[in-house]
Formats: structure tokens, C-alpha cells, sequence
């Protein structure tokens, strides 16, 4: 595989899957706020 | 007799006729090193060992990186098998609160924005002439994160080591000094000035525990030859948030650490002996690092500019620029710059979410280039 090929490839794909890695774990944090929702009475306890 | 004392005395000697050329330059090198981690306070827990490291490397006859030698068996026994910087990273996940980025989890996508410069300058590492993992490692300096720079390059590109380390460790600790420059070149007066608002707490324990399970499994599945780093930063938070292991969170946050540190930073100066380290490739290194990082910087900035657009005004772009792993000098950065131009700007929370999510993001980022390395079939 030449350079060209090979630094494109990790463009796409290297930076294309961490943005969607990260995407897909805000998604899933985002509904584990919801699905375990902050009560204030948790701040009491700590 | 005369010829015993002569062996003798050339004993004594030995150590100055075998000088290389490069071995005194290094030898100062190693004291900048220390200059700048005692006087300066640049990095000092790992610049103080480099820089030692560095120094006792560069006298002859030692035998000190030698197969016996006792900075070679701990070469050996933590770089080599990339041991030490897993353990730093369990020390990281147990210092780190994840908090911020759990109260508004979409500033996870400005930690991915933030690696933009690593993929970048790989492609500029390439096109100068570097080999395919030679540039890999060269790209990794941008994630700001020292131990992921050398779990990376220390399986990839060993020769490489003390440059890349020198480099990740240097130009982290003068974050406050790259990074204002671009993020006032890139935004706009009233930009700065925009009040992200109070960061409310909204993410339950139950959430935190979770959080670092969730990660180490969909990050595992997605880029499996990250594993070692997502896991172990992901099991330093998990005895962190979870509460119940209080004697081992303390050990992670900072006796292993500690030893880890100091065993890291001196068999990371241990490679920079001169004869090695003294060419222009190294410099290019350094200059590509710097390069990284500044990309880095400037992609999490127009990345935040383009949250702006998207939040209808909400999102104040500079906290893009914590999107680097830098942490948490990056927030604080961004926290000061805000501040500069609305003296009642409170920055530092959402930055702080952003920085977090910068060290998710350039493990993550390491992961899944590994992966991508291996699915080629590279390595």
C-alpha cells in the first residue's frame, strides 16, 4: 500500500471512527442520564 | 609495574577518551531538561527523571542501557512491554472526575475534534518521508497525552522514544503558551465573550459507575487493540466512582503512580543517548509534535464554532480548544481566556467536560488507529 493510500485510509477511517465512537458513547450517555436520573438527594448524601 | 599503572590510569581515563561528540551536547540537553523542570516548573515529575535519565546515559562505559544494566532491565520490564504506561493510565482514570462531561455529554464529540491534528500531521509525517509507523507515532505527540505517545510508540517505533516522549511531556506543559495565540486567531472578540451559563449536576452515581463499563466495552468492541489503555483508565475511574474501594483508589491515585513515574521518566532518558538522539530526524520529530498540537487546538476550535451554529449561540468556541488531553491546564486556559473579555464568564466546567472528553477522545482516537493499523494488516 503506498503513503497516499495508507494516509487517506487513516484520515477516514482513523479520525471518521473516532468521531463516531465518541458520538455513539454521548448517545449512550445521554440515555443512561435518563434511564438513572440525578435525585437531589444524592447531593444530600454526599 | 609501569605498564600496571599504566592500565590504571587509563582506567580513570577511559571514561573522556571514549566522549563521543554528541555525548557532551546530550549531557546538556539532559540539564535544559532539568532547568526547565526545576526553575520553570515545565512537567517537573517527569522532566527531572528524563532529564537525569538523559545525562547518565551519555557517559561512556557505563553499560548502563547494556543488557545487564540496570536502566536496561527497567527498560525492559516496563517500556518494552508498555507496562508503565498502563499503570500511569489506571492513576489517570482515578484522579480524573468525569463529571463535567457527564452534565452535557455531546461535548464528548469536542475530544474527537481535538485528534484532528494527530491524523494531520501523520499524513505530513508520511509525505516527508517517515515510514507508515514511524508516522504513526509521530501523529500520537498530538494526542497530548504522554503515556498513550509512548504505549504507542514503544510498540511501534522504539528508536523513536525519547523524541516522541520529549516532545508529548515538553509541549503539554506549555499548553498555556501555544494555545491562547490560536484561539484568539480563530474567534471573534464577542465569540469569547459568550456565558455558557451555570453547569448544573444532573449525572446520578449510578450514571458515574456506569459510565466507565459503557466505555471499556463499546470502545473495546469498536478498536480492541486499544483495549490496554481504554481499560485501565476506565478501571482507575471505576474505583474511583464506585466508593468501596477506597485503599485501592488512593494506591492508584498515588503510590503506583509515583514509582511508575519515576521509573518511566529515567528509562525514558535512558534512550536518548546521543549517538542515537542527535539527528535531524529528531528535530522534525519535535517540530511535527509541535505542529500536532497546534492542529489540535485550532480543529477543536472551529469544531466548538460549529457547535455554536448548530446550539443557536450557546456554546462559547473556545472551550473547543480544551479539546485536547492536556488536562486540566487546557480548561484552565480556555477558563482564563474567557475570562479576559467577560470578566463573568465561568468557563471552566463546560472546558473541563471538553478536556475530559480530550482524554477519552485521544485514547480512543490511539484505539481505534490501532485497529485500523491492524485491520490493513500493518502491524
Amino acid at each position: 500500500m503506498d503513503n497516499w493510500t495508507f494516509g487517506l485510509t487513516m484520515i477516514v477511517v482513523g479520525m471518521g471512527g473516532t468521531l463516531l465512537t465518541l458520538w455513539i458513547l454521548s448517545l449512550l450517555m445521554t440515555i443512561l442520564k435518563k434511564v438513572f436520573p440525578y435525585k437531589k438527594e444524592e447531593g444530600k448524601e454526599v | 609495574m609501569l605498564d600496571a599503572i599504566g592500565s590504571g590510569l587509563y582506567g580513570l581515563v577511559a571514561g573522556f577518551t571514549n566522549l563521543h561528540w554528541s555525548n557532551p551536547i546530550m549531557i546538556v540537553v539532559g540539564c535544559v531538561l532539568l532547568y526547565l523542570g526545576i526553575k520553570k516548573d515545565f512537567e517537573p515529575l517527569l522532566l527531572v527523571p528524563i532529564g537525569f535519565g538523559a545525562i547518565l546515559v551519555n557517559i561512556p562505559l557505563t553499560g548502563l542501557m547494556e543488557e545487564e544494566g540496570f536502566l536496561r532491565i527497567i527498560y525492559d520490564a516496563g517500556i518494552a512491554t508498555e507496562l508503565f504506561p498502563l499503570l500511569i493510565f489506571v492513576g489517570i482514570g482515578a484522579m480524573t472526575d468525569f463529571g463535567p462531561l457527564l452534565e452535557n455529554p455531546k461535548i464528548f464529540l469536542l475530544g474527537a475534534a481535538g485528534q484532528f491534528g494527530i491524523f494531520l500531521t501523520l499524513i505530513l509525517a508520511l509525505a516527508l518521508g517517515f515510514s507508515k509507523l514511524d508516522s504513526v507515532a509521530i501523529g500520537i505527540i498530538g494526542a497530548c497525552d504522554g503515556p498513550t505517545a509512548i504505549y504507542v510508540t514503544s510498540k511501534y517505533a522504539p528508536h523513536l522514544l525519547g523524541a516522541v516522549s520529549v516532545a508529548a511531556y515538553s509541549y503539554m506543559s506549555l499548553v498555556p503558551v501555544i494555545q491562547p495565540p490560536i484561539m484568539r486567531l480563530l474567534t471573534s472578540k464577542e465569540e469569547r465573550k459568550i456565558n455558557m451559563g451555570v453547569v448544573r449536576k444532573s449525572a446520578s452515581k449510578t450514571t458515574k459507575i456506569l459510565f466507565p463499563l459503557v466505555v471499556t466495552v463499546v470502545g473495546g468492541l469498536i478498536a480492541p487493540r486499544g483495549l490496554p489503555l481504554l481499560g485501565t483508565i476506565m478501571l482507575g475511574n471505576l474505583m474511583k466512582e464506585c466508593g468501596v474501594v477506597s485503599r485501592l483508589t488512593k494506591a492508584a491515585e498515588n503510590e503506583i503512580p509515583n514509582i511508575v513515574t519515576l521509573l518511566l521518566g529515567i528509562s525514558i532518558g535512558a534512550t536518548m543517548d546521543g549517538r542515537v538522539f542527535l539527528k535531524p530526524e529528531t528535530l522534525i520529530v519535535l517540530a511535527l509534535g509541535f505542529l500536532a498540537i497546534c492542529l489540535d487546538t485550532a480543529c477543536g476550535v472551529l469544531f466548538g464554532k460549529v457547535l455554536k451554529v448548530l446550539t443557536g449561540g450557546k456554546v462559547n468556541p473556545l472551550i473547543g480548544a480544551a479539546g485536547i488531553s492536556a488536562y486540566p491546564m487546557s480548561a484552565r486556559v480556555v477558563q482564563r481566556e474567557g475570562q479576559k473579555y467577560n470578566p463573568k464568564n465561568y468557563l471552566l466546567m463546560h472546558a473541563m467536560g471538553a478536556n475530559t472528553g480530550g482524554q477519552v477522545g485521544s485514547v480512543m482516537a490511539a484505539a481505534v488507529m490501532l485497529s485500523v493499523l491492524k485491520g490493513m494488516g500493518i502491524i
